[in-house]
Formats: structure tokens, C-alpha cells, sequence
């Protein structure tokens, strides 16, 4: 059937494109078969990129789109560099991204090491320690903000059970205390699991006889654990802050979804204030400006970790 | 005993610009600049972060090339 089916197409192939086609190389055929992906990389990530660094000079908003274009040389990067609010972002940010990074390499690591134990029931409890990482952000977003509600949230109601305090003093998301620490416990919740997933593929990347060699040296398990598991699971480690260092630093949904910056600006990272002067305040070469600068911070930090990453391998 | 010895070609890139020195130079600089972007300290420091950054990374991707 199929056959056929080629049969009729070649048949129907008129006879100097069949010709054409018969004569490409293979190095033709590869660039044929990438070039469409190659031509969309260039249309959406490439040209924006490009189009951002000329608007980052310029003092267009996207709301006046037939205003003239005024070039402002590198205005809009000593008017961001020297103001205060977005310093207090860059902080708030800074924050954010330490504690995320931290409480989930470590709770996600110590998931993956009990993980790999490999005791009853360990496949069913993988399953269902990854099933917040395949939820949405705008669903978690939004369930949470139930949760964390002072008169009908579940984490109010835990927390008054553990503390004593009433529920509705419980109030995670309009306190300027608790807000920063709300998102932080959310994303914690949503991305430990990846973390755990990543740790855990280092994990069982060790080879049993390490462990067998250690064992005949009388090495005790503390001693296994500092000199073979560790460092061997290091790289991997590494690839997962790498991933979610960058993936946290331009945190929008879930701050968005849960504080939309506030209360006040104590929420207000880097990618909400973005958002503000380029969707809100329509400064669209101020805001050009600031999204520039943040790649370049992303960028120099994805260097910095790619390098510690070979250099670890080559150990 | 062979006295067989491979020749090895001396390269006449200079030592100080060897790329494993450059590059730690470089990733230093970048560290550096990401600092300064995130303390609360000095509005100063905040500044001079992506001019320090820049350089860093602008560095990197050309000593990146430069020989072993």
C-alpha cells in the first residue's frame, strides 16, 4: 500500500524536479531538512534579539508607533544603572533566586539519594513526587493563592494547627514579610522535583563497583558518601543549579500569579518590573535597555557555569 | 631503549595568554560584575556591574579561542 503510494508520487513527480532532486548531496539533504528550523530560530530568537539592542538606544514606545524615533545613545542604560527602584529589584531578585536555588538543590538531592535506596514502592512515590513539576505555572499560580487565603486556605489552617496562631493572622501573601517567602515555598514545591529527576540520573550513573571497592576498604557509609557519591553526582548537580538558576532569574509567572509584585514592591523582581515599563509604562527602548542588560547577566552567568561543568568532568 | 622522541611543535602564543589563564581571568570579571549587579551595598558598584559584566563575557568569548 504504501509502496504504491510512493509509486504514484515519483510517477507524478515532473521529470526535472524528479532530476533536481535525485542529484542532491547529503550535505545538501541535512541543510534542507534544518534550514526551516534554522530560518525560525533566526525569525524568533535571533532578530528580536537584535532588534531589542537597537530599541535599548532609541526612546520608542510601542504605543506610539508613528512617533519619530529618537536615538538616545546609551541614555537609557545610565538612567536604569543609576536608579534606585530597579536596584531594589535587582535585590529582591537576588533573594528569590539564592533561597530557590538552595532549598531545592538540597531537598531535591536528598529526594534523589532516598530515591535511590530503591525500597518498596519506589517507583509509585517518583511518580508522584514529579507531578507538580508537569502541572502549569498558571494552575499552581492560582491554587496556591487559594491555599495561602487567611479565611479558607489549607496552609493557613496548617500552620494555625503547628503554631497556634489563628488562620486569618496567617496572611502569606499580603504580609511584606511572608510575600517574598510565599513564592520562594511555591517554587520550591514546583521545581524540586526536577531537580530531584536531574540528581537522580547522577545518581544512578555511578557504578556499582565503586561502592564494591569502598566496601572491601572498610569505608563507612559517610565516608562513600563524601568521596564517591558526592563528587560524582557534582556535575550533575551543577547542571540542575545551572538550569534553574536561569529559569529563576526570569521568574515572571508565578510572582505575577500569586503578588503581582506587591505587596507594595517587596515582590517586585526583575522580569515584573520589565513587564511594568515596557507593558504599563510603555517605555518600550527603556525597557529594551533593561532586558539587555539582564541577558547579558544570564549570559555571563551560563558561561561562568558551562566552564565549572567541564572543568568537573574532566576530574 | 628506543630513542625515539616525538617532536613536539612549540607554539609562539605567549604563556600569560594561554586560554585557561584568560578565561579564569575572564569568569573572575564576570563574577565580579554579578556581584556588584545583586549587593545591597553601594548604588555605585550597582552602576558599574554591566559595564563589568560585559567586559567579562565580551573577554570570554574571545579568549575562548585563544590556543591551550
Amino acid at each position: 500500500m504504501l509502496n504504491r503510494t510512493a509509486d504514484n508520487v515519483a510517477r507524478a513527480t515532473p521529470e526535472p524536479l524528479a532530476k533536481k532532486i535525485r542529484g542532491i548531496s547529503d550535505k545538501g539533504l541535512a541543510w534542507l531538512f534544518i534550514s526551516p528550523t534554522i530560518l525560525l530560530l533566526l525569525a524568533i530568537n535571533i532578530f528580536p534579539l537584535f532588534w531589542a539592542i537597537y530599541l535599548s538606544f532609541t526612546n520608542y514606545r510601542a504605543n506610539r508607533p508613528n512617533e519619530a524615533v529618537k536615538n538616545l545613545g546609551l541614555a537609557n542604560y545610565q538612567r536604569i544603572l543609576g536608579d534606585q527602584d530597579i536596584w531594589i529589584a535587582m535585590q529582591t531578585t537576588a533573594h528569590f533566586v539564592f533561597w530557590t536555588i538552595l532549598l531545592q538543590t538540597v531537598i531535591g538531592f536528598t529526594l534523589a539519594w532516598l530515591i535511590d535506596r530503591k525500597f518498596r514502592g519506589h517507583a509509585f512515590w517518583t511518580t508522584v513526587i514529579l507531578v507538580p513539576m508537569m502541572l502549569s505555572p498558571a494552575v499552581v499560580g492560582n491554587f496556591w493563592r487559594f491555599l495561602y487565603e487567611p479565611q479558607i486556605g489549607l496552609f493557613s489552617y496548617v500552620i494555625s494547627f503547628v503554631t497556634g496562631i489563628p488562620p486569618t493572622n496567617v496572611q502569606m501573601l499580603s504580609n511584606v514579610e511572608m510575600a517574598p517567602w510565599a513564592i520562594i515555598i511555591v517554587d520550591t514545591w514546583m521545581w524540586t522535583p526536577y531537580v530531584m529527576l536531574i540528581c537522580l540520573a547522577g545518581l544512578r550513573s555511578i557504578p556499582e563497583y565503586i561502592y564494591e571497592a569502598a566496601e572491601v576498604d572498610r569505608a563507612s557509609n559517610w565516608r562513600q558518601f563524601w568521596s564517591i557519591t558526592l563528587p560524582m553526582a557534582l556535575p550533575f548537580i551543577m547542571l540542575a543549579v545551572l538550569f534553574r538558576g536561569i529559569e529563576n532569574f526570569k521568574m515572571f509567572d508565578m510572582v505575577n500569579l500569586l503578588t503581582g509584585g506587591g505587596p507594595g514592591s517587596t515582590t517586585e523582581v526583575a522580569s515584573i518590573t520589565l513587564k511594568r515599563q515596557a507593558f504599563e509604562s510603555w517605555r518600550t527602548g527603556y525597557s529594551s535597555a533593561f532586558a539587555i542588560i539582564l541577558f547579558v547577566a544570564v549570559f555571563g552567568l551560563a558561561n561562568i557555569y558551562v566552564k565549572a561543568l567541564n572543568k568537573v568532568k574532566q576530574r | 631503549m628506543s630513542t625515539i622522541q616525538t617532536a613536539k611543535r612549540k607554539s609562539r602564543w605567549p604563556i600569560w595568554a594561554r586560554r585557561g589563564l584568560m578565561e579564569n581571568i575572564a569568569t573572575a570579571i564576570i563574577a565580579i560584575g554579578f556581584l556588584m549587579l545583586f549587593q545591597p551595598f553601594a548604588l555605585s558598584l550597582y552602576t558599574y556591574s554591566f559595564v563589568t559584566m560585559l567586559a567579562g563575557t565580551v573577554m570570554f568569548i574571545i579568549v575562548s579561542k585563544f590556543p591551550e
